[in-house]
């Protein structure tokens, strides 16, 4: 139940999809292209980890790069994905770079860590405008898939569960009220 | 058929003769094989699916979530397989394998039902809901008072020492309370509410008039060993199977009970296709199974036979056992076989979060909820006008991960491995009226890979259930109204019949043979040695949680059918 909640809970932030198409059609002469089949590259892989680790970087804890977060997005997508989704998140690798090329005149790959961090702080904010508009029947913006497949498959992964967040695999009790203070880390499970 | 049994030679009749047949290995057959055994019979225990031996097939419910290819979620190969297992609450990466594959076995949907099932040794014991609940004399009478479906053959006293007598076996941790509607048990000590979870109670309490209450939830969670199994480790991974034992299923305590007694013989792969009736005797000689590894087909012969093939799969073997005596179907000279097919109504509520106890926290993951038990129409005062019967309400309170949309970087990472707010939100289930419509019936035309005929199922919930369930939302938030919480909102998912995992009713108890299909023992009314003790016996669904009724139910007919065979009655 509590995996669950938490998949629900990273469900929560999944907001809409699409960039109207005028947004990416500059651009694009980069040498890599993403995402062009659901047998993922290992630059794919890269690619996902280094948008993922703009997401989640490391602060005092390990960051979503570390957590392989790229490897775990190309499993998802591929295995439990619906074909539409599927879609939405292939086409999305390729116009988050484009919107990189179109924001900071190089590809994701070249930009700085802060320019990565601008550009998605953009593409968070037009997945969240996009989510408010969107009807059940418009496929997802392409970003809140990644950004909810990094944030299940951070918290979820090794480093994300056990030195972000806080996670005991067997409790052997149960106590209903302990006493908390702010900054203790929540429990991954 | 007839002609199978010829070539059977007398030695190989001897090897497959037994004194008494167990149809069915789940939660109410693990009983019957456990309770024959232990009285002494030769008992052989028929399962249509694989073996699932206790600790050592509970797959990869040790491993941590990124141990799991897919950290526990489910794959599209799941949801095409299993379109309808993979929808239940209790399907992920690791108790999938649990579920049966729904393309391998078919069933005809007249209306939209959810047939959720586990094809193994344990049956769904090992993914079951554990909650445990006896049923009073508000149930066992109301057919009668309000005259839905047919009076039950028996009442509270002839059940309450048989709960006395299973409960302490099955290890059901709970409170004494003291309710007429909700007897007490025989219980290991409760759980612990949490902080939100005693605060609502609290204010329930005070804030109707009506004696309503909210207790700690009944489950066959061990918070002390039985015996050997247990205690629960509250790790809440119970339906992957449970390494501890640390909660009740036939793997962990009937089958090995029955084992220790030498008396067992355990046959997986075993579907039974008939149950042989012998015009002479008026009695079953035994049943004809298919091998399903060998597709060969096999005779077994016993004293008496107990059916527990879970409500839909017994309807399946009645129906399908015909004979010049019964051809439609063993024992169904009334014409109720298959009818009044029941589940419970749920899937509908209320959520609301507060901001108290920002300084506590939780430790642990509780496999266990809160329970409301009824209170509607359980006396004049709390009679309700526009429906009859009742429901109770299951759910809790918890303090989960922080959810926050937008952010991107080092302090969003930051800000989100922290606690959110509690949450508290509760889940209705309400009864189901017996109605002879809503019924199972064979489908000759369409056959499974078995070349047995497939189950046309045809039930749906009716104008009682809707103006109830009207209810049932409503007073849920008028609950978390009065308990203080804030941003309440309600819910209706509206699942189909199934969905709720509580079919019962197909082959219902009664007073009457014209009527009914079972008397007050279990004991078919026409086919004396035959006893069916699963979810179909059931002549009325409360709206209980059904296990811990099928299993003292189970109990009480193994008890008389062992006493009639000694004094040579059948």
């Amino acid at each position: 139940m509590n995996r669950r909640d938490a998949l629900s809970r990273v469900a929560l932030l999944v907001g809409g999809s699409v960039i109207g198409a005028e947004a990416f059609l500059s651009g694009c002469k980069t040498a890599t292209k993403y995402g062009e089949s659901l047998n993922f590259t290992p630059e794919d892989i890269a690619y996902l980890n280094e948008v993922a680790e703009t997401i989640l970087p490391a602060t005092d804890t390990p960051g979503a790069k570390e957590a392989k977060v790229g490897e775990f997005m190309t499993v998802i997508v591929k295995d439990c994905y619906e074909e539409k989704d599927q879609k939405t998140f292939l086409e999305g690798m390729k116009k988050l770079d484009e919107a990189s090329t179109k924001k900071n005149g190089k590809s994701f790959m070249e930009s700085t860590p802060q320019q990565r961090h601008d550009l998605l702080v953009d593409l968070d904010k037009e997945a969240k405008d996009y989510g408010k508009t969107k009807k059940p029947e418009d496929p997802n913006h392409y970003f809140s898939l990644i950004k909810q497949l990094t944030l299940w498959g951070y918290f979820t992964s090794e480093p994300g569960a056990t030195k972000a967040l806080r996670y005991v695999a067997v409790p052997g009790r149960y106590e209903g009220c302990i006493p908390y203070k702010k900054g203790d880390k929540a429990w991954a499970t | 058929m007839a002609g199978d049994t010829l070539n059977i030679n007398n030695k190989a009749a001897a090897n497959n003769t037994y004194d008494a047949i167990v149809v069915g290995s789940g939660i109410s057959g693990g009983w019957a094989a456990k309770e024959l055994c232990e009285k002494g019979l030769k008992t052989l225990v028929l399962e249509r699916g694989r073996m699932v031996e206790h600790v050592k097939d509970y797959s990869n419910t040790s491993k941590d979530p990124w141990e799991l290819t897919h950290h526990g979620g489910k794959t599209l190969a799941d949801k095409s397989n299993s379109p309808i297992q993979s929808k239940c609450y209790a399907y992920n990466e690791v108790s999938g394998h649990f579920f049966v594959n729904d393309k391998e076995n078919p069933y005809n949907q007249v209306k939209p039902f959810d047939w959720i099932r586990g094809y193994h040794v344990g049956g769904r014991s090992i993914m079951w809901g554990r909650q445990c609940y006896r049923w009073s004399d508000l149930d066992f009478e109301a057919n009668m008072k309000d005259g839905h479906g047919v009076d039950w053959p028996i009442r509270y006293k002839d059940i309450a020492p048989w709960y006395s007598y299973v409960e302490p076996f099955v290890g059901i941790s709970g409170s004494i309370e003291n309710l007429p509607q909700l007897p007490d048990g025989h219980f290991m000590p409760p759980m612990e509410m949490n902080c939100i979870e005693k605060q609502v109670a609290e204010r329930i309490k005070k804030g109707f008039a009506d004696g309503r209450t909210m207790i700690i939830g009944r489950t066959a969670n061990h918070t002390v060993k039985v015996g050997d199994r247990g205690p629960c480790q509250f790790r809440n991974k119970c339906h992957e199977g449970c390494p501890f034992a640390g909660y009740f299923s036939s793997n962990s305590a009937t089958l090995p009970a029955a084992m220790k007694t030498g008396n067992m013989t355990l046959r997986p792969f075993s579907i039974v296709q008939e149950v042989i009736y012998d015009k002479d005797t008026k009695k079953a000689k035994g049943v004809r199974i298919l091998d399903s590894e060998t597709m060969k087909t096999e005779e077994y012969y016993a004293k008496i036979v107990f059916i527990n093939a879970s409500t839909l799969g017994t309807t399946h073997i009645l129906l399908n056992s015909i004979s010049d005596a019964f051809p439609n179907g063993l024992g169904n000279s009334s014409g109720q076989v298959g009818h009044n097919l029941m589940d419970h109504h749920y899937g509908v509520g209320a959520t609301g979060e507060s901001d108290d106890f920002a300084d506590q926290y939780i430790f642990g993951r509780r496999a266990n909820g809160v329970y409301i038990p009824r209170f509607r129409n359980i006396n004049e005062a709390t009679k309700q006008k526009d429906y009859v019967r009742g429901f109770g309400y299951q759910g809790g309170g918890s303090r989960g991960r922080i959810s926050i949309e937008e952010g991107i970087g080092g302090q969003y990472k930051d800000d989100l491995t922290e606690p959110g707010k509690w949450g508290f939100g509760i889940g209705s289930w309400g009864e189901h009226l017996p109605y002879f419509e809503n019924k199972a019936t064979l489908n000759k035309d369409k056959k499974d890979k078995y070349g047995l005929p497939t189950l046309d199922i045809d039930c749906e919930f009716k104008e009682n259930e809707k103006a109830m369930r009207k209810d049932m939302m409503n007073s849920a938030a008028e609950m978390l109204e009065k308990a203080g919480l804030k941003n309440i909102s309600t819910y209706d998912s509206n699942p189909a019949p199934g969905f709720c995992i509580h079919e019962m009713g197909t082959a219902r108890m009664g007073r009457d043979p014209k009527t009914s299909v079972l008397n007050g023992n279990n004991q078919m009314h026409e086919v004396a040695n035959v006893f069916i003790t699963d979810g179909s016996c059931m002549a009325s669904s409360a709206c209980q949680n059904p296990s811990v009724t099928y299993m003292a139910l189970t109990a009480r007919a193994c008890d008389f059918a062992v006493n009639e065979l000694k004094k040579g009655n059948i």
